[in-house]
């Protein structure tokens, strides 16, 4: 692995404001001074509690929440992200073939034969049958539907991915199928991923690295081995314990 | 898994179909010259001759019905058209930017819904001059967009924060393609039966509003005109009030049972 990096976060502090045009709204602050890097190619989790401030650093990651201070500095373009509920990332309205040709008519000069090459070509990477593209969402599984919504995130092919528990609405069977999926791809494609989620199991099969994070702070980041074998903190002790 | 067909979408778009048929047949056929004074007995009774009778200057009501139906759907869906493009536009905009447009254009809303829309439509055509049935559908459009703008609103704002939504503008999509390629067809699960109950309301509303006479006016005739005329002679040839009557009702139950039908195909029963 190379020494490159593919996102840095240096300080982010982060939050939301509540109140209308006629209160003034009281800030809350949900991260506090997150400083971490993602390597290039490397899967980097993240675990910790729900309600933790997890999708909070998601969105603040792809600008959807501007930070309150520190800076996010992007190091490959058009990042993407894989959300968790399969049913509410694809569009209903739509076949899966418009979904995932969508990108490719936002973003980039392509003609319709190579835009339809590549939503072929990505529909095979991630393991679909070519019969899908003219499917819509309600016809498909949550598995299949979780390979659709990856290949419409991979489409524009961005470097740096966020998966948000992208496995934890799937049956067991179905979630190491998608783990698996995700390492190919990450080895095909020359991924990084920051891969949020609560199950430490699935943390510990993925990734490279962890940080583990509490009300807003990253308490402790190390490789897996580390983190796992030989937490440091107590929050990362318990929560080791919680889930054995 | 949603039902795709239903007993009430069947029936319904069987019955819209037959009237809409014989509509656009009074558009280049009638059996008589519907405004041709005959010489022939007025005040008829219906026969085999006339199938709803003859009128005070022995004019063949069917073919004034057959043409009045016309006037009528084309005002209703001029308006209905007018109101829902409106609306939709005012409620998606609110829907999905919030804020103080948002605040102001709903507030708006409320203040227009808060007047009775006969009322609101009358002020209108005071404004415009009456007797034209452009100025009527300018009039019952303007009325109708409060609505529809309230129902798109909420449409539009619950899919805001839709993940599928959000992924669109992580690839970069801009607004107007995420609000018109992305969030509008799903939107009409709500909007289509909102718009066939906004068809009968404007079948209504311009029957209201030419039976008070600020509607069409001679020698244009809608239905709501030939009623009003018909109201005349409710004694002496209630034939021309029950037949003019009894059209407006079925066009409101014909459309009315297509709303009935979307309606119970999204809520998924029979």
């Amino acid at each position: 692995m190379s020494g490159e990096l593919a996102l840095s976060l240096r300080h982010v502090s982060s939050g939301y404001r509540e109140g209308g045009i006629f209160r003034r709204g009281q800030t809350y602050e949900v991260l506090h001074d997150v400083t971490f890097d993602v390597r290039h190619g490397e899967i980097l989790g993240l675990v910790g509690e729900s309600g933790t401030g997890k999708s909070t650093l998601a969105r603040t990651i792809l600008g959807m929440v501007k930070p309150g201070r520190g800076e996010v500095i992007h190091y490959t373009k058009r990042p993407q992200m894989i959300f968790q509920d399969p049913y509410s990332s694809l569009n209903p309205a739509y076949t899966v073939g418009w979904t995932l040709e969508e990108p490719l008519r936002i973003y980039g000069k392509y003609s319709r034969e190579e835009r339809l090459r590549r939503v072929r070509d990505m529909l095979n990477r991630v393991e679909l049958p070519e019969e899908c593209l003219s499917a819509k969402p309600a016809e498909l599984s949550g598995g299949q539907r979780q390979r659709v919504s990856i290949a419409a995130a991979l489409i524009q092919r961005p470097k740096f991915l966020i998966a948000d528990e992208p496995v934890s609405a799937l049956d067991v069977t179905i979630q190491a199928q998608i783990l698996e999926l995700l390492q190919a791809l990450r080895r095909e494609l020359d991924l990084s991923f920051l891969f949020i989620s609560h199950d430490l199991n699935v943390i510990y099969q993925l990734c490279d690295r962890v940080l583990v994070m509490k009300s807003g702070r990253i308490v402790e980041q190390g490789t897996v081995d580390e983190i796992f074998d030989h937490p440091q903190e107590d929050y990362t002790k318990q929560l080791l314990a919680a889930a054995e | 898994m949603k039902q795709k067909w239903n007993g009430f979408l069947k029936a319904g778009l069987f019955l819209t179909a037959v009237l809409a048929a014989l509509v656009a047949l009074g558009f280049f056929w009638t059996p008589y010259d519907p405004s041709a004074m005959s010489t022939g007995p007025k005040l008829d009774a219906p026969s085999l001759q006339h199938w709803m009778g003859t009128d005070q200057f022995g004019r063949d009501i069917f073919s004034r019905v057959l043409q009045g139906a016309g006037a009528t759907s084309f005002i209703a869906l001029c308006t209905v058209a007018t109101g829902a493009a409106g609306g939709v536009a005012v409620g998606a905009l609110t829907g999905y930017f919030g804020g103080l447009a948002d605040e102001v254009l709903m507030r708006i809303n409320d203040a227009l819904t808060a007047f009775p829309s006969i009322l609101l439509a009358l002020v209108v055509i005071s404004i415009l001059g009456p007797g034209n049935k452009y100025n009527v559908i300018i009039a019952l459009g303007l009325v109708f967009i409060p609505s529809f703008a309230r129902i798109s609103r909420t449409a539009f704002a619950a899919l805001r924060d839709v993940n599928y939504v959000k992924s669109a503008r992580l690839m970069g999509a801009g607004n107007g393609r995420i609000l018109l390629v992305h969030m509008l067809p799903n939107t009409m699960s709500v909007l289509l039966p909102a718009v066939t109950i906004g068809f009968n309301n404007a079948v209504l509303a311009e029957a209201s509003m030419s039976f008070l006479g600020i509607g069409v006016k001679p020698p244009d005739a809608s239905l709501g005109y030939m009623l009003s005329e018909a109201q005349g002679m409710l004694l002496g040839a209630p034939w021309y009030a029950v037949s003019v009557g009894i059209t407006i009702v079925l066009l409101v139950f014909s459309v009315g049972l297509i709303g009935e039908g979307l309606l119970r195909r999204d809520k998924g029963v029979g």
